[in-house]
């Protein structure tokens, strides 16, 4: 019971806990706005989308001769980093300009959530099949015993052996 | 200057071909389906028409290269893919360089395959004749392309031009003479076991004779499949220059798909050998394994899907396209239809057994295989469903596919510990324990040395592959120590000829211990990647980089001329504790013949430096600022890359060892009462 009311008497009332809370958040917005430098954010953004040029590498890998598309890339991202946009911003913008195929991964919105999605469906599938194919084997019935223990000789002995040597022999 | 006997005699040798295949396959269709005296004489003759055509193959095979060699640029094939200062390797490497020669190497490596099996048919005649004819089947869809779609020997148009356009740059590089080779010897490969086991579906063959025959054929298929990928990669990190090996580029992924159910299929096979379980399943297996194969040739070759690496590409698409529709087709209307023959023997006892074990080997190994894909055509999908095209790239790969390898790898580790039918929890204590106290101390040596995997999802997935591997390479090295220990008590050997004896008793299991061995080399060496350090930077005399450990100092550049190319080359100096240790000269190219340029980076492994933690150090040449006229260089520090192709060399040495027979066969007389109990295999 001393716990329970040390607890309400901890908690604010309603006005400052709203105030705490954004404060908090305001707090976090702040932080994870800063977190990364603006390299970490060059690398991390430039490794999310794809050079334009049709070379199929990714922007900051593209490295072919002559690209006329990855060195404009590369400045229209630091300059939208140096204008303080945020990451969504810096994409939206490349979309605008190359297309949605300059993003190097379905976004997670739409109809490309598909394409997260389907491989853990395809996975939880496979685990639900392997389960009902494991319990359908357990639950097969063994062959009934005959009534007295048939000892194997000769031919009939060798040929279990040969089995029992095929089964643990790998 | 050519000639145009050339072009007649190639394009004669490839129809003679066609109607031999299309002999082989109707004659050898007929005499299956007949079984008297004058049927088992047009087998012999369908029989003798299967090699006959890999001879005509081959002359056509053979035209195209000495033609090549001629710079009988009359025939178009010759002028787009090669020039006169090409050198002799890469001329040779001209056969497999374009659409229609890489086709044509296809249908020569499949002939040959098959003549190979035709003439070991009197193992089994009659499986041997039904899978003879289903590889026929597939010749005449390669000799159909070859001769109607995508023809070798087409003769140019108008005058014949002094000289060629010149091979792709990017193939001028001595591994492309082996790689495509390896690779082509792995997609065709599969064909082999595919053709024997529909025959032994379709006929309700008896028994897994058909494994036992096509075990070897397999593996080394595998084999060659696993050498094509890594070359593959190896070629992309020495000649693309953009500091990596796998971009998940979907020529690669075609690659990488075969080879995941082809490995599956490996594993499973062994319960079907074993156990008689899992008939389905293998069947299902090894025709997805072709059919995927077929999928990554349609891939390289239709254009549908972009592609860093489509070489060749054009409207030969839809004759794939049709070609996979029927064979899904007749597979699975065997497989529907003789299901019954496919009945499991044996019912599982155990969930802690190697049966279910290699159930969710399979299962991961499939969904890998699935979620590859899946990524690769799931543009094509969004654009058929959203109306545009999106990227599929290595974010999302890497995001979806590493949680099931590292899953994968676990079973690796956990695998080979259980034991057929029953696992007691004891035992698997017992034979656990020290491999995980490893594991887990190698996850706190990495911590300790400042890795931080709760700071960074790169991180968290290369301390738990670090992990993981380690606990593969601690189980396979107690398993062979366990094993050796026991032959070396009752042989008075030392321990490591113990271990070397245990290996031949069983070179399977232990083949097979090895490779797991060298796979778990290969994570150790793809874990690096998120540690990747690169600098870019332009560089006068004198100037430096500092990456790493390392200092790379501008010593000079140079310049150089041949018949080929003309080439600069930056030469720097590598400095590591105040000490050089080597220089390096990577290098730009510009090719005459095609105008292409290209960058040749240079890599330096550190081995003798670091003898496990390697690094490579990778230099490009990038090319000169255009308004300072300075040249760029651009250095990566990739740690523990090497471990990668060293792992794929210990994966070939296991195969090999799992293809040796066994040293001692274990011999009891029919009739000799036993009064000691049989010998086993340790650790079973």
């Amino acid at each position: 019971m001393k716990t329970v009311a040390s607890t309400q008497y901890s908690v604010p009332s309603d006005p400052i806990r709203r105030w705490l809370q954004a404060s908090a958040l305001a707090l976090a917005v702040v932080v994870f706005m800063g977190a990364g430098d603006s390299a970490a954010r060059f690398k991390d953004l430039g490794h999310r989308m794809m050079c334009a040029c049709g070379c199929g590498q990714i922007l900051l890998e593209c490295n072919h001769v002559g690209c006329t598309y990855s060195d404009k890339m590369r400045d229209q991202l630091q300059a939208g980093l140096d204008k303080g946009d945020n990451d969504d911003l810096i994409l939206q913008a490349f979309v605008q300009d190359y297309g949605p195929t300059v993003i190097a991964a379905p976004t997670a919105s739409g109809f490309n959530r598909v394409a997260w999605i389907m491989p853990f469906v395809a996975l939880g599938l496979g685990i639900t099949f392997v389960i009902f194919v494991v319990r359908s084997w357990k639950n097969r019935p063994t062959p009934a015993l005959a009534d007295g223990i048939m000892i194997p000789h000769g031919s009939e002995l060798d040929a279990l052996r040969q089995k029992a040597r095929k089964e643990t022999d790998l | 200057m050519g000639s145009p006997a050339m072009s007649t005699i190639g394009s004669f040798a490839l129809l003679l071909a066609l109607g031999l295949s299309g002999y082989s396959f109707l004659a050898g269709l007929l005499a299956l389906f007949n079984r008297n005296a004058v049927s088992a004489r047009l087998g012999e003759t369908a029989r003798r028409a299967g090699i006959a055509a890999f001879a005509a193959v081959l002359l056509a095979a053979i035209v195209l290269v000495i033609a090549a060699f001629n710079n009988d640029f009359s025939i178009a094939y010759i002028f787009h893919h090669s020039n006169r200062e090409l050198p002799g390797a890469y001329k040779f490497a001209v056969l497999w360089s374009g659409q229609e020669g890489s086709l044509l190497f296809w249908s020569l490596l499949l002939a040959g395959y098959g003549f190979v099996l035709r003439l070991r048919y009197k193992t089994d005649q009659r499986l041997f004749a039904y899978a003879s004819v289903i590889i026929a089947s597939v010749q005449v869809f390669f000799l159909l392309i070859l001769n109607f779609a995508a023809r070798p020997f087409g003769i140019i148009q108008g005058g014949i031009p002094a000289d060629g356009s010149g091979l792709n740059p990017l193939l001028q590089y001595p591994e492309m003479v082996i790689h495509p080779p390896m690779l082509y010897l792995g997609y065709v490969g599969f064909t082999v076991p595919f053709a024997f086991a529909l025959g032994a579906l379709i006929m309700k063959y008896p028994g897994e004779k058909w494994i036992h025959i096509t075990r070897r054929w397999t593996m080394v298929t595998w084999c060659f499949l696993t050498i094509g990928v890594f070359l593959g990669a190896h070629w992309a990190y020495a000649v693309l220059g953009w500091g990596g090996y796998w971009g998940w580029d979907p020529v690669e992924n075609a690659s990488l798909m075969p080879w995941l159910t082809g490995t599956a299929f490996l594993h499973s096979v062994m319960m079907q050998e074993k156990r008689g379980m899992l008939k389905v399943w293998n069947m299902a297996l090894i025709f997805a394994t072709f059919l995927l194969s077929m999928l990554g040739t349609f891939l390289t070759r239709s254009g549908v899907i972009s592609s860093v690496h489509a070489f060749a590409q054009s409207s030969i698409g839809t004759w794939f396209l049709v070609f996979i529709a029927l064979t899904v087709a007749v597979c699975t209307y065997f497989l529907v239809r003789n299901r019954s023959h496919l009945k499991s023997e044996h019912k599982l006892e155990s969930l802690v057994s190697r049966e279910s074990s290699f159930l969710f080997n399979n299962l991961l190994l499939l969904t890998l295989c699935f979620t590859i894909l899946w990524g690769t055509f799931f543009p094509i999908i969004s654009e058929f469903v959203q109306g545009h095209k999106v990227t599929v790239g290595a974010p999302f790969f890497n995001r979806v596919a590493v949680p099931v390898a590292l899953l994968l790898l676990l079973l690796t580790a956990v695998g080979p510990l259980l034991a057929w039918r029953k696992t007691s929890i004891e035992s698997l204590k017992r034979n656990f324990l020290y491999p995980a106290i490893g594991a887990v101390a190698v996850g706190g040596m990495m911590i300790l040395f400042g890795v931080r995997p709760w700071e960074d999802p790169s991180y968290f997935y290369a301390t738990m592959a670090a992990i993981l591997a380690a606990l593969v390479i601690f189980t396979v090295i107690s398993e062979f120590l366990r094993g050796g220990r026991v032959i070396a008590g009752k042989t008075d050997q030392n321990l490591l000829s113990a271990m070397v004896q245990l290996c031949h008793r069983n070179t399977r299991r232990y083949g097979g211990y090895i490779v797991h061995f060298g796979v778990a080399l290969v994570i150790i060496g793809i874990l690096g990647t998120p540690f990747n350090k690169e600098v870019e930077k332009e560089m006068g005399f004198g100037d430096k980089i500092f990456i790493g450990p390392y200092t790379l100092v501008c010593q000079s550049y140079t310049q150089d001329d041949n018949p080929n190319y003309g080439n600069e080359w930056a030469i720097i100096n590598v400095f590591r504790g105040g000490k050089q240790i080597t220089t390096m000269y990577p290098e730009r190219r510009f090719y005459k013949a095609s105008g292409q340029p290209q960058t040749l980076p240079r890599i330096y492994p550190s081995f003798l430096e670091d003898l496990f933690l390697v690094n490579d150090v990778y230099l490009v040449y990038e090319g000169k600022n255009e308004t300072t006229g300075r040249p760029i260089i651009k250095a990566h520090l990739n740690p523990l890359v090497p471990w990668i192709w060293i792992g794929l060399i210990i994966m070939v040495f296991g195969t090999i060892v799992a293809l040796v027979p066994n040293a001692v066969v274990v011999r009891v007389a029919a009739t000799t009462p036993v009064r000691t109990p049989a010998h086993v295999g340790a650790g079973d």
